[in-house]
């Protein structure tokens, strides 16, 4: 820590009456322009304004500003927004603190002026003190590697090696199974424009195979990463006559490994039943129909459809499938609307919680009320039962009808589909592989579902497609387009900049017991000779900046940067002050 | 360093601070402020990447230096960087509990939870519990407040 005195600039943010209505911020700025250290305070009505942010790098330059507070929004809304400003002023960006008095403060307290106003000065005096213990830091720059690494062949991850070889990166694709294509290649015609899942996958597969950039891997599995950001070292193991390991150096990797569809119970709404089949394999029975209807060599004159098998379970379940799986209706409807147009009709009739064909697949639900199904909207807590008539083998649904005042609606059917959902795939070794964050539903979890949607906690890892959760293929697609421009954003520039915020060893204090190697999942921290003893060094690259390693240390040698011991200790110095303005 | 704040009516108002994580139960505790539901102002928020980086020794500073109580708002199982990120915050929970111990301070004067970034009415209603059990606990630097 340097010795002179800093020179901070702080601002506090009007909002435009969001944050001034509830807290004084001219007595917030009273209360702080005198803290050690600090060279100017003001408020602004907006401080992201480009006026403000003007004023800012003006305030720094004349000023010789070395440290900046904003005391505004969320740092989640406006963190980079002023990094950026710090920089343009000549300052280093991890000089810089934002303070939350909008969310944290002047929201929650619209029932409390002066509680507010006294709550958002400790908050501008923690922000002011941790400033103070801020030290420039650069980014981390590391050279990255113009290749990825795609995992999965169906649509999305077929459209995102085809994406990442059309800017220019080589790319591999891993792919499980012995043919590319997924789900999809089995799929006959899609909504809306009538081509089947299987010519779609064709032309696709043709333009992979095609371009010379691509390398496809079959009976493929990625098995081991080591290295870091911009320049992982993977494992790939193919199976065949003989089998081989191959070694790849990939600056990105774009998991697109899809879903599994959810496998009922024996027994679950009659699942074991002969007639009873869940969606996928009622499709593949329509797809493969041309004349009437028949299963197991008998007509099938009424189908009956029972929605959110799998999904939306309750949480008391255990099963942890309480997620709606957002694709079946549209495609049980689809299929029924398939299945309107077949010879001898059948009586469709669906039995289901919520209609959510969302978008424009409220088309296709217009559509199959026009072609005659029948819709029996059963109650959440009382399930449908499906039984069986061994002399006759017909199958009967019994279930409540919300909309006839609960009346109880007894069907005969001679197949019963259990609209079934999407499960995540099990891929324990993938996930251990990459190291890549799992969600309570099991899902891959990205790291912002709005503002980073496709990136995870793995830098150059991204995910895309139903591996996320669940979706429709054209969603899948989108997302898979949006791992490739992540990819190339980085790729293509050559070197990439990490933020710097990650742990670093006190060596002086460091007495290498192993701890912290032991319990770092990323293998950022491994064991170095200096000075005559042994030490831990942490590879910057290589760390997520967790900090997890911090508590660990039983001589506190490891402090995570931006949120080292004494700016934390600090921070709480500061939000116990006496209040005087 | 200053005496407990005082609610409107002259009563004992606790102060909590709270551990949040950036990426998901500081979300959730803006999402209350966005919702505009209210707790007290004796409730200030420090984030961090994750709980799991918590020094036991800063509930204990936190103590020393006049909070009434720390609220760790962990992430649960949604924690993206470590799968064993709930263990790992028990684990520190349990730390900061016997510092507080032994310094003589009751083991309630720590607390966590799993907080998600949704989950701005849970974060509320741990924040009026909390604050009545502290409340009924009494101000934790009892010699000087």
């Amino acid at each position: 820590m340097s010795a002179a005195p800093r020179k901070i600039g702080v601002y506090v943010c009007q909002c435009g009456g969001n944050i001034s209505d509830y807290v004084d911020v001219n007595a917030v700025v009273a209360a702080v322009e005198h803290e050690p250290g600090v060279t100017v305070a003001k408020t602004a009505m907006f401080t992201c304004s480009d006026a403000t942010q003007q004023e800012i790098v003006q305030d720094a330059r004349e000023l010789g500003l070395d440290g900046l507070v904003v005391a505004s929004c969320s740092p989640k809304l406006h963190t980079y927004t002023f990094r950026d400003v710090a920089r343009r002023a000549g300052m280093n960006p991890f000089q810089y603190t934002q303070v939350n008095i909008r969310e944290q403060c002047s929201w929650t307290h619209t029932d409390d002026h002066a509680g507010a106003t006294a709550k958002a000065v400790r908050l501008v005096r923690a922000g002011i003190n941790r400033t103070r213990l801020t030290e420039p830091l650069e980014p981390i720059v590391v050279e990255t590697t113009p290749k990825s690494l795609v995992v999965g062949g169906g649509i999305a991850g077929l459209r995102a090696a085809l994406g990442l070889a059309e800017v220019g990166l080589a790319v591999f694709l891993v792919e499980k199974e012995a043919r590319l294509g997924g789900w999809v290649a089995g799929f006959g015609d899609m909504f809306p424009h009538g081509r089947s899942g299987a010519e779609l996958i064709a032309a696709l597969e043709a333009k992979v195979r095609a371009h010379p950039a691509i390398t496809v891997f079959t009976n493929a599995e990625l098995t081991a990463k080591s290295g870091s950001f911009g320049n992982y070292r993977v494992t790939v193991a193919v199976r065949g006559e003989r089998s081989e390991t191959i070694q790849l150096v990939v600056g990105s990797i774009v998991v697109a490994t899809g879903f599994d569809t959810y496998q009922p119970a024996e027994g679950e709404f009659g699942y074991g039943l002969d007639g009873v089949v869940t969606l996928p394999e009622f499709k593949r029975l329509l797809d493969g129909t041309t004349g009437p209807l028949q299963y197991h060599g008998r007509p099938v004159e009424t189908v009956a459809y029972i929605y959110c098998v799998g999904s939306r379970q309750s949480e008391d379940a255990g099963t942890g499938h309480t997620y709606c799986s957002r694709y079946c209706c549209t495609a049980a409807v689809h299929a029924a609307v398939k299945a309107a147009v077949i010879p001898a009709k059948p009586h469709q009739v669906h039995f289901y919680r919520d209609m959510r064909t969302y978008g424009k697949y409220e088309l296709l639900y217009a559509e199959a009320l026009a072609t005659g199904s029948v819709f029996v909207k059963y109650p959440d807590e009382e399930p449908p039962a499906v039984s069986r008539d061994d002399a006759t083998g017909r199958l009967t649904v019994t279930a409540r009808d919300r909309l006839c005042g609960g009346d109880e609606v007894a069907l005969q059917a001679d197949l019963v589909v259990l609209v079934t959902g999407m499960v995540p795939r099990a891929n324990d070794d993938l996930t251990k592989a990459l190291k890549l964050p799992v969600g309570t539903s099991g899902f891959y979890n990205e790291i912002h579902p709005k503002l980073r949607p496709v990136e995870t906690v793995v830098d150059g890892a991204y995910i895309c497609g139903a591996c996320q959760g669940p979706r429709t293929s054209a969603e899948s697609v989108a997302s898979s387009l949006a791992a490739v421009t992540q990819s190339a954003a980085v790729l293509k520039r050559g070197t990439a900049a990490l933020d710097p915020l990650v742990a670093a060893v006190d060596p002086a204090a460091c007495a290498w017991c192993g701890a912290c190697e032991t319990t770092c999942p990323y293998d950022a921290i491994s064991r170095v000779a200096a000075d005559g003893k042994e030490i831990a060094t942490i590879a910057r690259t290589a760390c997520k900046g967790c900090g997890g390693c911090v508590p660990v240390c039983p001589s506190g040698a490891i402090d995570l940067q931006g949120y080292r011991d004494v700016q934390v200790r600090a921070m709480i110095d500061g939000m116990l002050e006496a209040v005087t303005p | 360093m200053t005496a407990a704040p005082a609610a409107g009516d002259g009563a004992f108002a606790p102060r909590i601070l709270v551990f949040s994580t950036n990426n998901i139960s500081d979300p959730g505790i803006d999402l209350a402020g966005s919702s505009h539901l209210h707790y007290s102002p004796g409730v200030t928020v420090i984030n961090l990447p994750c709980t799991s980086g918590i020094r036991p020794g800063w509930v204990l500073y936190a103590m020393q230096q006049g909070f009434d109580g720390v609220f760790i708002a962990a992430d649960g199982e949604e924690c993206a960087y470590l799968p064993d990120c709930a263990r790992r915050t028990a684990g520190i929970m349990t730390d900061a509990q016997r510092l507080l111990e032994a310094d003589g301070f009751a083991p309630e004067r720590v607390r966590m939870a799993a907080i998600c970034s949704v989950c701005a009415e849970p974060f509320t209603n741990y924040m009026h519990e909390y604050s009545k059990a502290l409340a009924a606990l009494g101000p934790a630097r009892k010699a000087t407040a």
